[in-house]
């Protein structure tokens, strides 16, 4: 494998000279219970092996059966992708040998995929629109998992040998492939990165995976091309295999941009090519291509039968289908009367769940968003985290809101109630019982405060006696200091008014 | 009328892993070649309006449902590896195929 160091093109010098097409393949494990072909149960983090059968070890004389669940998954995907779904449709073998796949082979789909010709509609940063179109969908099944043991790195360059876990095996998978991507220019890499983004939301909101990045529910291999101008044929691309954050993908689109330019510029051809993706110098470096890595030999999988899914199904899915994620958005920000660009704001910083379950737990919208959007938010930000990795819930931010409604805090409060609550001090009401943080509304107390102040300063008291209500305010913020803020302002101004004119 | 050749024997042993001597190259494309122009047959009755089948039976739509079944012991599965360490199959080393 090569490791050679190319001199990267400024990436705004590459884009002034190319037009850069993209592809994205989607893919996503399914959440169901059993794996693909067989009843072995599907699950996460058992011991190694645990979870195998004689089909998902490809053991001679096994049969695999279809899993139902996951072939309505599969249609729910490519409902929700805008696809047409097959009258019917085969299962495939691809056949390779690699030791993660225990079969010689991998059974997926070829020339019929379950779903396809479909489009998914992508909102970048600034809102800006960008339609993404969908080329298949299609079923398949994961591959083992390997542990390289020896060499320096884990890696399998210099590994001795091989450990092979096979829970995975046969985990169902369904892959998403786009159409070539054009016309996103310098913006590329973001709408790279929003695509995946958009599916992984849509898988959730289906109920069809957990989705889970940084466990591999979704994985993603990019593909990139450089042209001279929009107007030129496609050039020739690499496919950047197993991006799987948001982030990587955007930065492996970015990456490949410059190199491609490079190459390009140095009078060099770009060489179709697998490519791997290196998270911790965000580079790519050529995978070893095989000469026959590419022939599959692809033919009907003899052991299933063909897939017809009944029209009534399909239409009793779609009926099912929930509330897909862009038109959550534009439900709940009218049901809030967010602006668009708070809106936008509020999706971008993964608010959305949170500021509805503060909703939900009786705070108004624009107070739940004041919270997450303002205190919280730059927590998180001092803390490095999400803002939902936050250790507060909705429900606290919403009793801590109701305390502020009944007048029982004010907002200086509050800002203190809420540093109790993230520092692990229990919820709203026990945070301002430990701290003593309510509001003082006993007038008894205050009229103490009020009277030691005007003691202190007579000037100023004899000033307001005779009418000149300009420095009441020293008054009242003497009062607020003496009462450590707890005292609401309105009504110590009150209280120093009855006072002077008595 | 030869439609294999001796080297696209060569080649789909080679994908096969299978490791063939030059003397059994030679028989194979031969043997092969007949094999191949039986099945071309097929392509004379079978006219375009006719579906291509993948499986003798004519059922669609055979599902199972997605409830678990017990899966196999570990230890009798590994007992039958050829060798086996820390609950993995333990396989030589993967020659540069990946990276």
């Amino acid at each position: 494998m090569s490791h050679a160091v190319v001199d990267l093109v400024d990436y705004d010098d590459a884009i002034a000279r190319f037009d850069p097409v993209i592809g994205i393949e989607v893919h996503v494990e399914l959440g169901t219970r059993t794996k693909m072909f067989d009843a072995a149960p599907a699950g996460f983090g058992e011991e190694p092996n645990t979870s195998v059968t004689p089909v998902s070890l490809g053991l001679p004389g096994s049969l695999p059966v279809v899993n139902g669940t996951a072939v309505e998954y599969a249609i729910r995907i490519g409902l929700a992708l805008n696809c047409s779904i097959a009258q019917t449709c085969r299962f495939a073998r691809k056949n390779y040998f690699y030791p993660d796949v225990p079969k010689n082979f991998q059974t997926s789909q070829y020339d019929e995929p379950i779903a396809y010709d479909g489009h998914v509609d992508v909102e970048l940063e600034d809102g800006t629109v960008f339609r993404v179109e969908v080329e298949r969908a299609h079923m398949e099944e994961d591959a083992g998992k390997n542990t390289h043991v020896g060499g320096s790195t884990g890696r399998i360059h210099g590994a001795e040998y091989s450990l092979v876990d096979y829970n995975r095996a046969g985990i169902p998978l369904v892959e998403i492939v786009t159409r070539p991507i054009t016309g996103a220019g310098e913006r590329a890499p973001e709408v790279a990165r929003a695509y995946v983004q958009t599916l992984r939301d849509l898988f959730r909101a289906l109920e069809v995976s957990e989705a889970r990045m940084e466990r591999g529910n979704v994985r993603a291999d990019v593909n990139v091309s450089l042209r001279p101008t929009p107007q030129s044929p496609l050039g020739t691309r690499t496919e950047t295999k197993n991006v799987n954050s948001f982030r990587s993908v955007e930065r492996a689109v970015r990456h490949e941009i410059s190199r491609q330019a490079a190459v390009l510029d140095a009078g060099g051809a770009v060489v179709q090519e697998t490519r791997h993706w290196h998270e911790d110098t965000g580079t790519t470096t050529s995978g070893r291509v095989k000469s026959d890595a590419e022939d599959y030999r692809y033919f009907p999988e003899p052991d299933l039968v063909p897939i017809a899914p009944d029209r009534a199904w399909v239409e009793e899915i779609r009926a099912a289908l929930p509330e897909l994620p862009a038109a959550r958005r534009r439900r709940l920000q009218g049901e809030w009367g967010f602006a668009d660009a708070e809106m936008r704001d509020v999706v971008n910083a993964g608010a959305i769940e949170l500021i509805e379950a503060t909703v939900a737990a009786g705070a108004a919208p624009a107070a739940a968003r004041k919270w997450w959007m303002g205190e919280l938010a730059r927590t998180a930000k001092e803390r490095e985290v999400e803002l939902a990795e936050l250790p507060i819930t909705p429900t606290q931010i919403g009793a801590l809101q109701a305390l502020v409604d009944a007048g029982r805090i004010n907002d200086k409060l509050a800002r203190q109630v809420l540093e109790g609550v993230l520092a692990g001090e229990g919820d709203p009401e026990q945070v301002v019982v430990a701290r003593g943080l309510e509001v003082v509304s006993d007038d008894g107390p205050l009229l103490e405060a009020i009277d030691a102040a005007l003691a202190a300063q007579p000037d100023i008291a004899e000033k307001i006696r005779s009418g000149n209500l300009g420095p009441v305010g020293a008054i009242i913020g003497a009062v607020m200091k003496a009462t450590r803020g707890q005292a609401d302002a309105g009504r110590v101004r009150e209280l120093v008014l009855e006072r002077v004119s008595s | 009328m030869s439609t294999l050749s001796r080297d696209e024997v060569a080649r789909v042993a080679g994908l096969a892993r299978i490791d063939l001597t030059p003397a059994e190259l030679d028989r194979l494309a031969g043997e092969l070649d007949v094999i191949v122009e039986s099945v071309a047959r097929v392509s004379e009755i079978a006219t375009p309006d006719v579906p291509a089948t993948s499986h003798p039976l004519p059922l669609t739509n055979v599902f199972r449902a997605d409830v678990p079944e017990p899966p196999v012991d570990r230890d009798a599965v590994l007992a039958a590896a050829p060798a086996a360490q820390d609950g993995k199959f333990l396989v030589p080393q993967i020659l540069g195929e990946d990276a």
